[in-house]
């Protein structure tokens, strides 16, 4: 995978995770002008496009759309899978998501991801592993947050 | 000083903002207060501050200024601060910046630490987003956490040192022995990124895909299991267990079965297996069996399997989720060269496939529509084409319409089937046809005696409806011009002959000059068109007029035309009908691409006229005779001129210069180049009619006891030549004379003048590079000289 973003309907960046090296002025032509296409695309249509030599997938979630580029070899069809498997990662853990869950969550959102993936790849394939490393790593953040400011693990 | 605000609040008043002003106005406002406490070096809410800056970031607004608190952070001893110092680092810092270098040793330290989620973060941050310097730097902190214990670690250390290879592919070497048991972890994590790690490697080193062939029944035992075992929650999705490594194994056992049979015959089984008894009902299944039909195509599959996994294709295509469809039509025309009769088993559910409402569907039946087309089918699937043509959405009209006319060449069951197939593409989407199509068609026509009539009462009747296709009416124009005659004489067999006068057709064809539709080049192709009927009407006065009254157009290829038409009748009246007689049959030359232009004899299109650059035309010797027989030559292969027609007041000496030349082939070869044993042969091919246009072949040959590997021959000409240069036959030369590496050039020379050329040949020798220059001057002057030409204006 080559890159991930999550976008709104009216074309709001809410997640943006990229696995190879472009400048942020790169970056951003990149989100806008794709943003802009799958935004123009009808829903009836298919979930695959080739979009500048990329290849691109993407889903649309209530009111998210998650977009992926993959590599020329990557399996279409399982890249949705990962996506839903992502989508499922994130309903629990949030309970029941919702777009402002990820608004106001973002960092989470983040840290729920490089647990399933990394370098672009899946890490791990069980769910419940995933959840329970998160767990594990937010109550690690608590505790070392307890020893701070107030006593109370106000994160951030 | 107050604590900086907390991020959720942030997050909520930016949100509260009406316009993109007040939002900017709120942002400016807190960046300010975050860098005054980024410049206080405060600790306690670096942490915050960071992370809200992100969540501006990624409204679109600067934070670069953040950069090096990321660095801060990430050297910090709280986890929290790590958490949020690594994924700032992610977000903001990219590998072109030399403040990402800094990340190196925090990055190495958070490797060895004692906490694994510290060692987490710092793999997950250089699995994504690592140099080459970095990985150079932590590949072995990596390698060592390839060997772990601990899976939580040992399958972000697999995924972390696929990043390593593909950024450093020299490192691979490092990470092999610890591969060695990688895949008798029960761990589905570490088996699923080991695969991938294994893929990697197999994928970018021949000899590793040949060490880990081995592990071609280990990797179909696993994934027997994953088949057969029952239901395992924690892998389960929709009754398939762990589709995600069962895609993945099925990869790289394509890579691993590619051209090698005994892998190929170890995995026959288990992707039947899988083919059979995967359930297709949801995306899931549809998956494993979209990889495993790769797989089976890809490897040496005996041909029963191949055939079931076609037929997997062609289920696929009658499926109601569209994205199964499209991922079916992809692989088919993946595979309709090697497994062409399978897939025309499938012919009509494609064909069906072209009145899908998915643009991407739409195309690629389209092109497996036109790759299934042949002898026997060719008449029900043109007319699905046609008619595909008729509706599709303009961007699909010219590939298709190409498409037609390339099929219809080959395969027309008749001459009347044929040119009934390219007017209907020409009055349906004829705005949409390629430029090169209009010589292709002209061709064409020509070489369809019997049919020259029908042809031309047609395409006269299709100019009657509608004169705003340019193609079509060039077409036409072209075709009046040459058949006019049968036109007017109401000869036609085919159909029912229409009465029309020589006036009613030379109204249309000035129409056609007056038009404002018309774009230059159909004004030139209608006037010249009148011109040609003065030899075969009667109306000589009427076409004389018009010819005079061009003589002062605005428009200067039509000014020149019709001067120089009109000099023919004032002062070479006597030669004007050989000239404008009948085209003879033309044959085509073999064209190397879709986009090389076909010359026709003698009539030009306007890159033409401007002196670009024409292909060459090989004439055949027949048609020359015919044509110098008038006037009396020798069996000598002419020169037809077809850039800019020459002025008819040289015409008569240039026809008599003619007859003086001889043997334009047999051009004596050169040697071009010979140095460090290699050599470099220049031969001529047989001299091209079109005197402008040298077609060389350079003959490389090595008479070292080495061969000359990754051999690049390149070539460079003054500005006024133009250069083309063909695929070489191979990039090796092998020692001891042992062969040659063969590549054509096609050298492009208008002004006439002494070819020179520039040479630079790169090529690996006994393991080092090696580069030469040099220069090519002593061309044979044959290969340049100018030749008389004759000016036959079409």
């Amino acid at each position: 995978m080559q890159f991930m973003l999550l976008f709104s309907r009216q074309g709001k960046l809410r997640l943006q995770k990229w696995y190879v090296p472009l400048s942020d002025k790169e970056r951003k032509k990149i989100s806008r002008d794709l943003v802009q296409t799958i935004l123009a695309r009808k829903p009836k249509m298919c979930s695959f496009l080739e979009w500048r030599d990329l290849k691109i997938v993407y889903k649309r979630y209530a009111s998210l759309y998650f977009c992926c580029a993959v590599e020329d070899q990557d399996n279409e069809l399982i890249t949705l899978e990962i996506i839903h498997r992502y989508v499922e990662l994130l309903d629990k853990y949030f309970g029941s998501v919702c777009e402002l869950d990820i608004i106001f969550n973002f960092e989470k959102a983040y840290f729920i991801l490089d647990e399933f993936l990394l370098g672009g790849e899946a890490q791990e394939t069980s769910k419940k592993n995933v959840l329970k490393a998160i767990e594990q790593a937010d109550l690690l953040q608590e505790v070392s947050m307890l020893s701070s400011i107030d006593g109370f693990s106000w994160l951030f | 000083m107050p604590a900086p605000i907390r991020l959720r609040e942030l997050i909520r008043t930016i949100r509260t903002a009406r316009t993109q002003a007040e939002e900017r106005e709120m942002i400016q406002k807190e960046c300010a207060a975050i860098r005054s406490s980024f410049r206080e070096e405060d600790n306690t809410y670096r942490c915050r501050n960071v992370a809200k800056l992100l969540y501006m970031h990624m409204l679109g607004y600067p934070a670069h200024f953040g950069q090096l608190e990321c660095l801060k952070l990430i050297a910090s001893q709280k986890f929290t601060d790590k958490r949020i110092g690594y994924l700032g680092a992610m977000l903001l810092l990219d590998e072109r910046q030399d403040v990402h270098l800094l990340m190196t040793n925090c990055i190495k330290n958070d490797l060895n630490h004692s906490t694994q989620y510290v060692q987490g973060l710092a793999l997950c941050t250089l699995g994504c987003m690592g140099s080459s310097e970095m990985c150079r730097d932590l590949a072995g902190e990596v390698e060592k956490l390839l060997k772990t214990s601990n899976s939580y670690l040992r399958k972000k250390a697999a995924l972390c040192a696929v990043h390593v290879i593909r950024k450093v592919p020299e490192l691979m070497e490092m990470f092999l022995p610890a591969t060695k048991n990688l895949l008798s972890e029960k761990n589905h994590g570490v088996l699923h990124t080991s695969v991938v790690l294994l893929t990697e490697m197999c994928e970018r080193s021949p000899d590793m895909l040949a060490h880990f062939r081995k592990l071609v029944p280990q990797l179909v035992r696993i994934l027997k299991n994953l088949i057969m075992s029952g239901y395992s929650p924690e892998h389960d999705v929709s009754g398939i267990s762990d589709p995600f490594l069962q895609v993945r194994i099925l990869r790289l056992l394509r890579i691993l079965g590619k051209s090698d049979d005994d892998s190929s015959e170890a995995m026959n089984d288990i992707l039947a297996q899988v083919a059979t008894n995967t359930e297709t009902s949801k995306n899931v299944g549809n998956a494993i069996l979209y990889e495993t039909v790769l797989t089976i195509m890809d490897i040496k599959s005996e041909s029963g399997l191949r055939v079931l996994a076609i037929n997997i294709l062609g289920r696929f295509l009658l499926n109601n989720d569209k994205n199964i469809r499209y991922v079916a039509l992809t692989s088919l025309l993946k595979t309709v060269q090697t497994d062409h009769n399978a897939v025309q088993r499938h012919r009509s559910t494609i064909v069906d496939c072209l009145k899908d409402l998915d643009v991407s569907i739409k195309r690629r039946a389209m092109e497996l529509s036109f790759a299934l087309v042949n002898g026997n089918n060719i008449r029900g699937m043109m007319k699905e084409l046609l008619y595909f043509l008729d509706s599709c959405d303009p961007e699909f009209k010219a590939d298709c319409a190409s498409g037609v006319f390339l099929a219809a060449e080959k395969y027309a069951p008749s001459k009347r089937w044929h040119i009934d197939t390219i007017m209907r593409v020409l009055t349906t989407a004829g705005s949409y046809v390629r430029d090169d199509s209009v010589p292709n068609l002209i061709q064409l026509i020509t070489n369809s005696v019997e049919m020259h009539a029908y042809t031309v009462q047609r395409l006269y009747k299709a100019l009657l409806d509608d004169i705003s296709q340019q193609p079509l009416v060039q077409v036409a124009s072209w075709c009046i011009g040459e058949y006019g005659d049968l036109l007017v004489s109401g000869q036609c067999e085919e159909e029912e002959p229409i009465q029309v006068t020589e006036d009613e057709v030379l109204d249309v064809l000035e129409g056609l000059l007056v038009s404002n539709l018309s774009t230059p080049v159909t004004r030139g192709y209608a006037l010249t068109a009148i011109m040609k009927l003065s030899t075969r009407f009667s109306s000589v006065n009427r076409i004389k007029k018009v010819v005079s009254i061009y003589g002062s157009s605005i428009d200067v290829e039509l000014q020149q035309r019709a001067v120089e038409y009109n000099a023919l009748f004032k002062k070479y009246d006597h030669m004007r009908p050989a000239l404008l007689e009948r085209m003879p049959i033309m044959e085509k030359t073999a064209t190397n691409g879709p986009t090389e232009i076909v010359q026709t004899n003698g009539e030009t299109e306007p890159s033409v006229v401007e002196a670009k650059h024409p292909p060459p035309v090989t004439q055949p010797a027949n048609q020359a005779n015919d044509l110098l027989d008038l006037l009396g030559g020798n069996d000598v292969v002419p020169v037809i001129q077809t850039t800019m027609p020459t002025k008819p007041a040289s015409a008569g000496g240039e026809l008599l210069d003619l007859l003086g030349d001889l043997s334009l082939s047999g051009i004596p070869p050169m040697t071009a180049y010979s140095k460090n044993g290699l050599k470099i042969d220049f031969t001529f091919e047989r001299a091209n009619p079109n005197p402008n246009i040298a077609v060389i072949t350079i003959h490389a040959s090595n008479s070292t006891e080495a061969d000359m590997t990754d051999f690049v021959f390149q070539a460079a000409v003054p500005k006024t030549f133009q250069l083309q240069l063909l695929s070489p036959s191979s990039n090796v030369v092998p020692a001891l004379n042992q062969g040659t590496v063969t590549q054509v050039i096609r050298v492009l020379n208008l002004q006439k003048q002494q070819l020179r050329m520039r040479i630079k040949l790169t090529y690996t020798h006994k393991g080092s590079p090696v580069q030469d220059l040099a220069e090519v001057n002593n061309f044979p002057p044959q290969s340049w000289h100018a030749h008389p030409s004759l000016g036959l204006i079409g």
